[in-house]
């Protein structure tokens, strides 16, 4: 049934293609507005790539996380999916796998490529592939306990950034600190580890906080 | 409340009938008292429970990228039934959608979405059946094709919970009524 909820999700996105997309460009263009801005200073430009592509990922994945599940709230479907024979963290944790494949396996994919513009070593723009692939886990998951909580408020866009932001800052750290480490030349395998972790953890604990605040949310 | 019963829910706007729907799935917690469904309380049974429902709320629970024939089988593999293409297009025929069973149900009218949501009622097998206004934009037609879709399955002992300001009159005189008032 897992793989159902997951199925339904992806073909939902690829019939309304654009909200991907728009997710992606936005990535792209934050990305790239840095070194036009900054102009070609390549050391100044090597020192902040880490921090610039991360933050991008992070508001990146605000744009489509307020749509987790109010689409569903909105034509019932979620009601539908609450009364379904299966626990509900297996619900959420389908919706939020399919949120991660949707909007933030684009962004890693693409990450490399945008990371050329700040002059970043081929092993450098490795890392930070892996340093996202570890990391944007961790923003799906952590964001669906914040798109479950403002289900249904007026003005849930803004608050659900407030929320679940400060939460991604370790996320952040880490993820930042692994690119860092390899643009000075030292090893990134410490923070992988701990990002690693970081998802481990959020994975354990997310589905079940999201599951809880989606049945609040639906009284 | 016995196999074979239906029970009608009356009352004016706000006087709770859709809460009292919510609080019997599930979907809401009572502020007293509780839910019991062969002598055990729906709350501690949980899926159990829910595996025996099935609810259609004032909202169709349609996907409006999806044709109704996605709608049917997509909802019903959630919930773990499994339904042929065959199956869903020919029930959906019996709704009085046949030939736009493949349309995206954002190009049908409100009625027809209606009907592609009460479409579950025929492939589901569970036991109770609660249905808040789903009378709501359906034409004559559609509505004696509820009363007979009621019947049925009244009278393989199941259990229909209605709200509704219409009435839904059934032949043999079993409707049981229950007027809530604020």
């Amino acid at each position: 049934m897992l793989r159902w909820i997951v199925w339904r999700d992806l073909m939902l996105a690829w019939r309304r293609r654009a909200d991907m997309l728009s997710t992606v460009f936005f990535f792209v263009i934050v990305v790239s507005l840095f070194p036009l801005g900054i102009g070609p200073e390549t050391q100044l430009l090597r020192t902040i790539a880490p921090g610039v592509v991360w933050v991008a990922a992070l508001l990146a994945s605000m744009l489509s996380l307020g749509r987790l599940f109010a689409n569903d709230y909105h034509d019932g479907t979620l009601e539908q999916l609450l009364l379904t024979p299966q626990p509900l963290f297996l619900v959420v944790l389908g919706k939020t796998l399919a949120h991660w494949i949707v909007a933030e396996v684009p962004l890693v994919l693409i990450a490399p490529l945008v990371g050329v513009q700040f002059n970043l070593s081929t092993e450098t723009l490795w890392i930070l592939f892996a340093s996202l692939l570890l990391g944007t886990p961790v923003l799906s998951l952590i964001g669906s306990v914040g798109a479950a909580l403002t289900l249904g408020l007026r003005g849930g866009g803004v608050l659900i950034s407030l929320l679940v932001l400060p939460l991604y800052i370790p996320a952040l750290i880490f993820g930042a600190g692994a690119v860092e480490a390899s643009v000075m030349g030292t090893s990134p395998a410490a923070h992988l580890y701990l990002l690693g972790a970081f998802a481990i953890v959020s994975m354990l604990f997310s589905p079940w906080a999201a599951a809880a605040a989606l049945r609040i949310s639906l009284e | 409340m016995s196999p074979g019963t239906y029970v009608q829910l009356t009352g004016p706007n706000g006087s709770g009938k859709t809460s009292l729907l919510r609080i019997l799935c599930g979907l809401l917690a009572p502020a007293e008292g509780q839910i019991t469904w062969q002598g055990a309380n729906i709350r501690s049974l949980g899926e159990e429970y829910v595996a025996q429902l099935t609810y259609l709320g004032h909202r169709h629970g349609i996907k409006e990228e999806f044709s109704p024939v996605e709608n049917l089988r997509i909802s019903n593999a959630v919930n773990g039934v499994s339904v042929s293409k065959e199956r869903a297009e020919e029930v959906l025929g019996q709704m009085g959608l046949a030939g736009r069973e493949s349309l995206p149900a954002r190009l049908l009218s409100e009625g027809q979405r209606r009907r592609a949501g009460l479409a579950r009622l025929l492939v589901c097998n569970t036991r109770l059946w609660l249905l808040d206004e789903v009378l709501t934009s359906l034409d004559k037609g559609a509505v004696s094709l509820v009363r007979s879709l009621i019947e049925n399955h009244l009278d393989g002992g199941g259990i229909a919970i209605v709200a509704t300001h219409q009435e839904l009159e059934l032949s043999a005189g079993r409707t049981k009524r229950l007027e809530l008032t604020t």
